[in-house]
């Protein structure tokens, strides 16, 4: 048995909500646009006046459908939308609409790799569509509150996992697997600073073999880090309480990022009664065959594909192949460098160390993203060919690539103006060689007299002569040929 | 010029026997002197002498517009731009939309001019009218062996019915959720059409119970009616509910003949009735056989199913539709409040009205955990027994069906008092089941009771977007009834 912390085995289920990417509202043509001024991005639908009608967002089902199939679940040609209803002032109509009932996707699933690397599957239950809220600000204004509504409509998915997670790390992992799902097929953009990603993890305990526990649900946890902090500290405090022989309640708890503590929100008494019922405002969602096989077909390769394709034709590592398909703009714009290259078999383990360490590290240093680098990224395999067809070395291409970088130019005509290509030509080499030698010959006579480390000093010294561009293998085999005449 | 239906309006306007803007001020100088009858809650002077004048002009440039220039009332159910708009309730007392309902934007669009919006029983939840907090209203005729007592026009289109019934205005728009517009026009002596579900749109229309609500018209004829539907009727992207259908033109039906049209006639709703009813039932009958309709029993077992499944549906759509009305926003907020959850009680006791309260609190109730099974779920079930029992056993056999529109003819406001809030549901035992099945209905005057001399209306149902038939039908018995004839027996108010 796992993950066991003094025997007590840890259950974990995500609820994880992912704003749709679209334009506008679920139910309205308000805006989504992150950063208005507050209550710009609000239409007569979203203030719930008398009279108005919601008109679903066909963008976000399509988006909802395509991320069905990425987390290979069913998708319902059958859902519907249903009102859950309570009073809170920055939820106008006194009800979010949301799916209960019928959810637009069931049974899917994601693999993850557990804290030994192994391979887990970590079931979903069901993706269902629903309203955000608007937002409460209290702390404005001593008396008042305040509402902004700009939030309120914005499009949500409401991922449910089973209750399959073992660990913080398996969430975790789960959670970022789950974000690059998302991102690959463009459904969420996963900005979790701008609360496009919330998650909600219900932890329990329990002694194995036996029936899991009473769980507290963990509510709006918005980073992946807070996730795990917040389900190491739940897991402590429930061992704590059963082991001094009180009980866990069912309750609802929140994170506190500062004291990275959870406390109680709402006991399960406390509990509203949603009265859900079917929106008669909303005919059922019924999807067509031909929509959904549509959007089926236009599905991007999604990470585990692409990963075992990139090991498979690239004869990458597990380890790179996995760092490369993390982001979907990378993996391309690696595929697009191979291509790129004149000898493709040759170079697509170099391009691929080249996007890992040099790239990496400058988009690291001067924090961007790929798409912003400062040169093509096909430029990555001319580079990588200048060294195969030892135009240049392996050295010099550094500060081929540190120039490229700087200035965006073209690595064969960095090289040219800079004079940088390597130096070939035996004959220029063995005369180099022979200076080296007639300006050293103490040395040299050392050499003869069974010094051969200072081998190593007349190919340093060669080098030196022919300001770093000479061919080293070149090198090697003229001073050889001319030490041991 | 009194008594102007929409067809003469038109006539005369063309005409050139007056100008719109001389009957708007007429109509204007109508509803001062009556204001005793309490049809309006609010007059719109200023913009109906507006509308009439630019439709003056407009006639002047020889444009047309099937109401161009037609003085009519719009229920205060309707979302009307810079107009007031309360719904008959305290929480929208002081409410003035920025937005127009398509049903009235669609009137505008035919050159209607808008002399102000009708009371109405509060969030249309009423058969009398007098739920509206803006008082009740009353009908200009007596009966006869009661001439002092004041008579409701029924509800919850109550104003629009007083309105037209008094000429007050040449047509009005209406709501029907149960039999709003229907039970109103039978205790009026007017034309009401409930059109099919989906063919009027609902958008800017205050919702009661969504699912059921349909705005429709009361108008004095069968030909105006064909007229507002007419004008009314689009479909709307604004309403995920509003069905694309060709909307055919009504009048093209008025005088067709309907020989070997098959009228049914509902064994359920017509046991008990009592004398009067009966006797127009059958003389229709004769109107209907002697043009030619075949006449065929029929039965609707779920009949006596409606009314329950009726009060299950509407309050729980209601309690979760009015919600939005918690003192935060646009509607009413009480002064007494020292947090939130007293702003939310104290806004909505005070804001509310009792028949709203207790829907509210039935429907809260029927959605609670433990008894959402027990009545929401049984109720859709019977509501899908009952298409099924209409498609089946009505629609399979004949083309129209023939009812009562109303247990009675209108009562007195005084003899409310002696009524439990279930005899006041009873009035919408007959017409409840069509909104339940989401069909057409219209309720025609046909005749006056025999002693009291009031009018009384029979209903005709069709098959979902079979407008058309009842058209057809309605008219035939209107020209039997010579209700316009029969009407000079009314007392009418001193």
């Amino acid at each position: 048995m796992a993950n066991l912390i003094n025997g007590w085995e840890v259950v974990i289920g995500l609820e994880v909500h992912a704003q749709i990417a679209t334009q506008s509202k679920l139910f309205s043509t308000s805006p989504t646009k992150f950063g208005a001024d507050p209550n710009e991005n609000v239409s007569f639908y979203d203030v719930a006046m008398p009279g108005m009608l919601p008109v679903l967002n066909e963008h976000a089902v399509d988006q909802a459908i395509k991320t069905g199939f990425a987390i290979n679940g069913t998708v319902n040609k059958m859902s519907q939308f249903d009102r859950k209803n309570y009073f809170y002032p920055d939820l106008p109509s006194g009800y979010q609409i949301s799916q209960l009932f019928h959810p637009i996707v069931s049974n899917g699933y994601i693999d993850i790799l557990d804290e030994k690397g192994k391979n887990k599957r970590i079931n979903i239950e069901r993706i269902h569509i629903e309203q955000d809220a608007g937002k409460s600000i209290h702390d404005l204004d001593k008396e008042h509150s305040y509402i902004d509504l700009n939030r309120a409509g914005i499009p949500l998915m409401e991922i449910v996992s089973k209750p399959d997670i073992r660990s913080s790390y398996e969430a975790m992992q789960y959670l970022k697997k789950l974000r690059m799902i998302l991102r690959y097929v463009g459904s969420c953009n996963c900005n979790m600073e701008q609360g496009n990603l919330r998650a909600d993890a219900n932890v329990s305990i329990h002694r194995p073999d036996t029936p899991f526990g009473n769980r507290a649900e963990i509510k709006n946890i918005n980073s992946i880090k807070f996730l795990g902090d917040a389900i190491d500290y739940e897991v402590q405090r429930q061992i704590y309480e059963l082991e001094s022989g009180r009980t866990v309640s069912q309750e609802t708890r929140l994170f506190d990022a500062h004291t990275g503590q959870t406390r109680t929100m709402r006991s399960k008494e406390d509990a509203a009664d949603y009265r859900y019922f079917p929106d008669p405002d909303l005919k059922p969602l019924i999807l067509t065959s031909e929509r959904i096989s549509k959007i089926k077909s236009e599905l991007p390769e999604l990470p585990d594909t692409k990963k075992s394709r990139f090991i498979e034709k690239y004869h990458l590592t597990p380890t790179d192949a996995s760092i490369l398909v993390e982001d979907r703009n990378t993996a391309d714009d690696y595929e697009k460098a191979v291509q790129a290259s004149k000898f493709p078999d040759k170079s697509s383990k170099l391009i691929a160390n080249w996007l890992i360490g040099e790239v990496f590290a400058i988009l690291n240093k001067e924090n961007k993203e790929i798409a912003n680098l400062a040169f093509p990224i096909e430029y990555i395999a001319e580079l990588v060919d200048l060294i195969a067809d030892q135009t240049i070395s392996g050295k010099i291409a550094k500060t081929v690539f540190a120039k490229m970088n700087e200035t965006g130019k073209h690595p064969r005509e960095i090289v040219n103006e800079e004079n940088l290509a390597q130096i070939v030509d035996r004959n220029i080499i063995a005369e180099a060689t022979q200076r080296v030698l007639d300006n050293n010959f103490e040395q040299f006579n050392q050499y003869k007299s069974g010094k051969k480390q200072l081998f190593g000093f007349f190919v340093g010294q060669t080098m030196k002569e022919l300001h770093g561009k000479g061919n080293p293998d070149i090198i090697h085999s003229v001073l050889t040929e001319l030490l041991n005449k | 010029m009194e008594d102007l239906t929409i067809a003469e309006t038109i006539k005369g306007l063309k005409a050139g026997n007056f100008t719109s803007r001389e009957i708007t001020e007429q109509y204007l100088a109508r509803i001062e002197k009556n204001e005793d009858l309490n049809a309006y809650i609010t007059v719109c002077a200023d913009v109906a002498l507006k509308m009439a004048s630019d439709a003056d002009n407009k006639l002047k440039n020889g444009k047309t517009g099937s109401m161009l220039g037609v003085p009519i009332a719009i229920k205060d159910l309707f979302c009307t731009k810079g107009i007031k708009t309360t719904a008959g309730s305290k929480m929208l007392s002081e409410f003035v939309p920025e937005y127009e309902s398509t049903v009235t934007h669609n009137l505008i669009d035919h050159g209607a001019v808008f002399l102000g919006k009708t009371n109405m029983d509060e969030f249309a939840m009423g058969s009398s009218n007098t739920t509206s907090y803006f008082g009740a209203c009353f009908l200009p005729y007596r009966k006869k062996t009661a001439p002092e007592m004041k008579l409701v026009p029924g509800g919850s289109s109550g104003g629009s019915a007083t309105a037209v019934a008094s000429d007050l205005c040449v047509a009005a728009t209406a709501s029907d959720t149960g039999g709003s517009i229907r039970q109103p026009a039978s205790f009026s002596g007017l034309v009401g059409i409930k059109p099919t579900y989906g063919l009027c749109s609902r958008y800017g229309m205050i919702a009661f119970a969504s699912s059921l609500d349909q705005a429709g018209s009361l108008t004095k004829t069968v030909l105006d009616s064909a007229i507002m539907l007419n004008a009314m009727a689009s479909y709307d992207t604004k309403d995920s509910t509003s069905e694309k259908v060709d909307v055919p033109d009504y009048r093209s039906q008025l005088g067709k003949s309907i020989k070997g049209i098959k009228i049914g006639l509902p064994k359920e709703y017509l046991e008990n009735l009592n004398e009067d009813s009966l006797r127009l039932v059958n003389e229709a009958k004769t109107w209907l056989e002697d043009a030619g309709c075949e006449l065929v029993d029929v039965s609707l077992k779920t009949t006596s199913y409606a009314l329950p499944a009726y009060y299950i549906i509407a309050p729980a759509e209601a309690s979760s539709n009015l919600a939005r009305y918690d003192g935060v926003k646009y509607s009413y907020r009480s002064p007494n409040y020292n947090n939130l959850n007293e702003l939310y009680v104290n806004s909505r006791s005070e804001g509310f009205g009792e028949e709203v309260k207790r829907r509210i609190l039935t429907g809260t109730y029927v959605l609670s955990a433990g008894y959402y099974d027990a009545y929401y779920t049984k109720a859709l079930e019977i509501q899908k027994m009952i298409k099924a029992d209409f498609e089946n056993n009505a629609f399979s056999k004949v083309d129209v069906l023939l009812t009562p529109t109303t247990p009675s003819t209108a009562f007195g406001i005084s003899e409310i008092d002696n009524m439990t809030p279930l005899d006041m549901y009873l009035n919408d035992i007959f017409t409840v089941t069509v909104n339940i099945a989401g069909l057409p209905a219209m309720s025609v005057p046909c005749g006056l009771s025999s002693k009291d001399k009031l009018p009384i209306g029979l209903q005709l149902i069709a098959n979902r977007f079979r407008e058309e038939d009842i058209f057809k039908v309605a008219y035939v018995m209107e020209q039997s009834a010579n209700f316009s004839t029969l009407k000079k027996e009314i007392l009418m108010r001193q």
